[in-house]
C-alpha cells in the first residue's frame, strides 16, 4: 500500500507551519493559521478549476484565469457600489461574467480550433481591457456587510476557507461519484477511446471551460471584498500559482488524474513557505529563488516516487 | 503543400497590417519610420526564436520572460563593469538552460511545471541583482543597437539576418532536422541511436543561446535595465511562434514565420497607437488581433486540407 499522494502536499504545509512557529517559539499560531487560510483558498479555488481543465489532458490550461478574477471582481463591486444588503447581486454579477468568459474563452477553442493556451492567452488581453475600461482606476469599496463576510470567520475557521472547502467537496463528489466526473477522467485520458465510447467529450470539455471561469470569478469576487475593493492587477500572481498548486498536489499535469485533497494542501503550503522565509526575514529575491527550488524540488521527488511504484 | 501555406499567412497578415499602418500614417513610409515602428522588435524577435528551440520538441518554456529579464540586469551591471566576469555569467546561464533541458528529459519532469519554478528562480536572481531599475548599457552594445545603415533600418535588417540565421540552423542543418524530428516523434530518434537527453540538452541551450541575445539587445535600446523588465515576452514569445505558423507539437516550426509574427505583434501596438485607440483598449485590440490572425490561420489550414 503506497502512500495517497495528496499526503505529501500536507505534510510539507505542516513542515512549513511547524518551521515558521520554531522561529517565533510558537507565538502568532492563530494569526498565521488565520492567513495561511483565507490566502490559501483563494488559491484553493482557482487551483480547483485548474485542476478540471489540466485533467481534459495534454495542452488544456486555462491563462485567462487572472483576467477574469480581475473583471469579476471590478464587474461585481462596480455594481454593488457600497450599497449595503447587494452582496447576492454582487455574486450573481461576478457568476454570470464567470459563466460569459467560460462562453467566450470555449467558442474560441471550439469553433475557431484555437490551441486552449493561446485561446484563452488573447482572450485575457480583451478581459483585461474591459477590467481596465469599466474600473478606470477607481477602487470602489464592498458593502461593509460583504466586507465583515469575507474576512469573518464561523467557528474558528475564516469563513472563506469554508467556501473553498465546500468547493472542494463538491468538485470531489462530483470527480469520484458522478457521471460527469468518470467522463471527464475519460476524456483526460483518451479523448479518441473516450468518443468512441460515446462519450460527449465537447459537451466534457465545455462544462470544464464554464467551470474553471466560474470558479476563477467566484474568487475574484471572494478577494475583492476581502480586500476592500478590486484592483487592476489583484489576479497576477494567481496564474503561476493555480498551476503551481495542481501540480504539488499531485494531479498529472499529462490530464487524467485528478487530485482534490493535494490542491487544498498544496494552496496551504505555497502560502506558508513564502511567510516562513518571511519570518526568517528572506529578502524579496531570495525569497523568490527558494520558492522556485522548492517547487523544483517537489516535482522532481513526486516523479521519482512514481518511477518506482 | 501544407509547409508553403504554413509560412504564407504570417507573410499576408504583416502584409495587411504593415499596409494600414501605412494608410493611416504615411509619414511612417520611410526609414527613420520603419525604424521606430519596429525598433523593440530585435529583442522580441529573438526571445520567439528563443521559444520556438523549446517548442520544437514538445515543451513550453513558462520561464522565457523572467530569464530575458535576468540577462538584462546581467548586461547592465556585471557586463558593463567586468566584462570578462559578464560574459562568463551570461555561458553559466546558457549552460544552466541546457542542464534544464536534460534533466526535464532525464526524471521525465513536466516542461511547463519546471519552467515554470525556474522563472521565480530567475526572477529572484534578477531582483537579487538589481533591486531597483539601474544600470547602464555597455558602450559596444548600445552603439550596435543604434546602427545606422544604408538604405535599410537596422531593426529590419536585424530580424532578416536573424530569420536566415535561423531557418539556416533549424530547416538545413543536419542537427536543426534531428531536432525537430525528436518533436515529431522521439522514440524513433531514440531508435535511430541518437542521444535523446544530449539532444534536449542541445534544444535548451539554443533556447537559452537566444534569450541572452533577447536580453542583450534589449539593454541596447533602453540603456538601462530592471528585474521585471521582459516579463511580458513570455506571453508574446508564445504568440509570436504561434503567429509564424508553429505549433505546439510534432516540432512543426518555421523560425522565418516565428521572426514574422514577432514583427507583427511589434507592429500591432504600433498601429494601435496609431488608431488614437483609448488606452484603456489597447491590450484588448492587440488581443483581438491576434484571435483574427489565428482565425485565418483556420481558413487556411482547412483548404490545405482540402486541396
Amino acid at each position: 500500500m503506497t502512500m495517497k499522494p495528496w499526503v505529501w502536499a500536507w505534510a510539507a504545509a505542516a513542515l512549513a507551519f511547524s518551521a515558521t512557529l520554531l522561529l517565533t517559539s510558537g507565538r502568532g499560531a492563530g494569526e498565521l493559521a488565520y492567513a495561511a487560510l483565507s490566502f490559501g483558498a483563494f488559491a484553493a479555488i482557482v487551483g480547483l478549476g485548474q485542476m478540471l481543465v489540466i485533467t481534459l489532458g495534454p495542452g488544456n490550461v486555462d491563462l485567462s484565469i487572472p483576467a477574469c478574477m480581475t473583471l469579476a471582481g471590478t464587474l461585481a463591486l462596480k455594481t454593488m457600489g457600497t450599497e449595503p444588503g447587494t452582496a447576492f447581486v454582487g455574486v450573481a454579477v461576478a457568476l454570470a461574467t464567470g459563466l460569459a468568459v467560460g462562453c467566450a474563452n470555449f467558442v474560441l477553442i471550439w469553433l475557431l480550433r484555437l490551441p486552449p493556451i493561446i485561446a484563452t492567452l488573447a482572450a485575457s488581453l480583451v478581459y483585461q481591457s474591459v477590467a481596465i475600461w469599466s474600473n478606470r482606476g477607481l477602487r470602489i469599496k464592498p458593502p461593509e456587510g460583504l466586507a465583515n463576510f469575507a474576512t469573518g470567520r464561523f467557528i474558528g475557521v475564516p469563513n472563506v476557507a469554508w467556501i473553498a472547502l465546500g468547493l472542494a467537496v463538491v468538485v470531489w463528489l462530483l470527480l469520484e461519484r458522478s457521471v460527469w466526473g468518470r467522463w471527464l477522467l475519460a476524456s483526460g485520458q483518451n479523448a479518441r477511446a473516450a468518443r468512441l465510447a460515446g462519450i460527449p467529450v465537447q459537451a466534457v470539455r465545455a462544462a470544464t471551460y464554464l467551470s474553471v471561469s466560474v470558479f476563477a470569478a467566484l474568487a475574484g469576487y471572494l478577494l475583492a471584498s476581502f480586500s476592500g475593493g478590486a484592483a487592476l492587477n489583484m489576479g497576477t500572481e494567481y496564474l503561476l500559482m493555480s498551476i503551481a498548486v495542481v501540480v504539488i498536489g499531485g494531479s498529472s499535469i499529462a490530464g487524467g488524474n485528478s487530485n482534490v485533497p493535494g490542491v487544498l494542501g498544496a494552496a496551504l503550503f505555497m502560502f506558508l513557505v513564502v511567510s516562513m522565509l518571511n519570518s526568517y526575514g528572506a529578502g524579496a529575491g531570495i525569497k523568490s529563488v527558494l520558492t522556485g527550488t522548492i517547487i523544483i524540488a517537489i516535482v522532481i521527488a513526486a516523479s521519482t516516487r512514481r518511477s518506482r511504484q | 503543400m501544407q509547409a508553403r501555406y504554413r509560412i504564407l499567412l504570417p507573410v499576408i497578415s504583416l502584409v495587411v497590417l504593415l499596409g494600414m499602418t501605412f494608410w493611416m500614417q504615411p509619414r511612417a513610409m520611410s526609414y527613420f519610420g520603419l525604424n521606430l515602428l519596429f525598433n523593440l522588435a530585435v529583442p522580441i524577435a529573438l526571445a520567439t526564436i528563443a521559444q520556438m528551440m523549446v517548442i520544437m520538441v514538445n515543451d513550453i518554456d513558462l520561464s522565457l520572460g523572467a530569464f530575458v529579464s535576468l540577462v538584462a540586469c546581467v548586461t547592465a551591471t556585471w557586463l558593463n563593469d567586468t566584462p570578462l566576469f559578464g560574459a562568463l555569467i551570461l555561458l553559466g546561464l546558457i549552460a544552466s538552460y541546457a542542464l534544464m533541458g536534460a534533466v526535464i528529459h532525464m526524471l521525465e519532469l513536466p516542461a511547463i511545471v519546471v519552467t515554470l519554478g525556474m522563472s521565480f528562480v530567475w526572477g529572484g536572481l534578477a531582483l537579487f541583482l538589481l533591486p531597483t531599475p539601474g544600470g547602464a548599457s555597455p558602450e559596444w552594445i548600445r552603439s550596435l543597437m543604434t546602427l545606422k545603415p544604408p538604405m535599410v533600418p537596422l531593426a529590419v535588417l536585424a530580424a532578416v539576418i536573424v530569420a536566415a540565421l535561423t531557418h539556416m540552423l533549424v530547416i538545413r542543418s543536419k542537427i536543426g532536422t534531428v531536432l525537430r524530428g525528436l518533436g515529431g516523434n522521439a522514440r524513433s530518434i531514440a531508435r535511430a541511436g541518437w542521444n535523446v537527453t544530449a539532444l534536449k540538452a542541445t534544444a535548451y541551450g539554443l533556447s537559452g543561446l537566444f534569450g541572452v541575445l533577447s536580453g542583450m539587445a534589449l539593454v541596447g535600446l533602453t540603456t538601462s535595465a530592471d528585474a521585471n523588465i521582459a516579463l511580458r515576452y513570455t506571453l508574446l514569445s508564445i504568440a509570436g511562434v504561434i503567429l509564424g505558423g508553429g505549433e505546439f507539437t510534432g516540432g512543426k516550426v518555421s523560425p522565418v514565420g516565428a521572426v514574422i509574427g514577432a514583427l507583427t505583434l511589434t507592429l500591432a501596438a504600433s498601429f494601435l497607437s496609431f488608431l488614437r485607440l483609448s488606452p484603456d483598449w489597447q491590450i484588448g485590440a492587440q488581443g483581438a488581433i491576434l484571435i483574427l490572425v489565428l482565425t485565418a490561420r483556420l481558413l487556411f489550414s482547412r483548404k490545405g486540407a482540402a486541396t
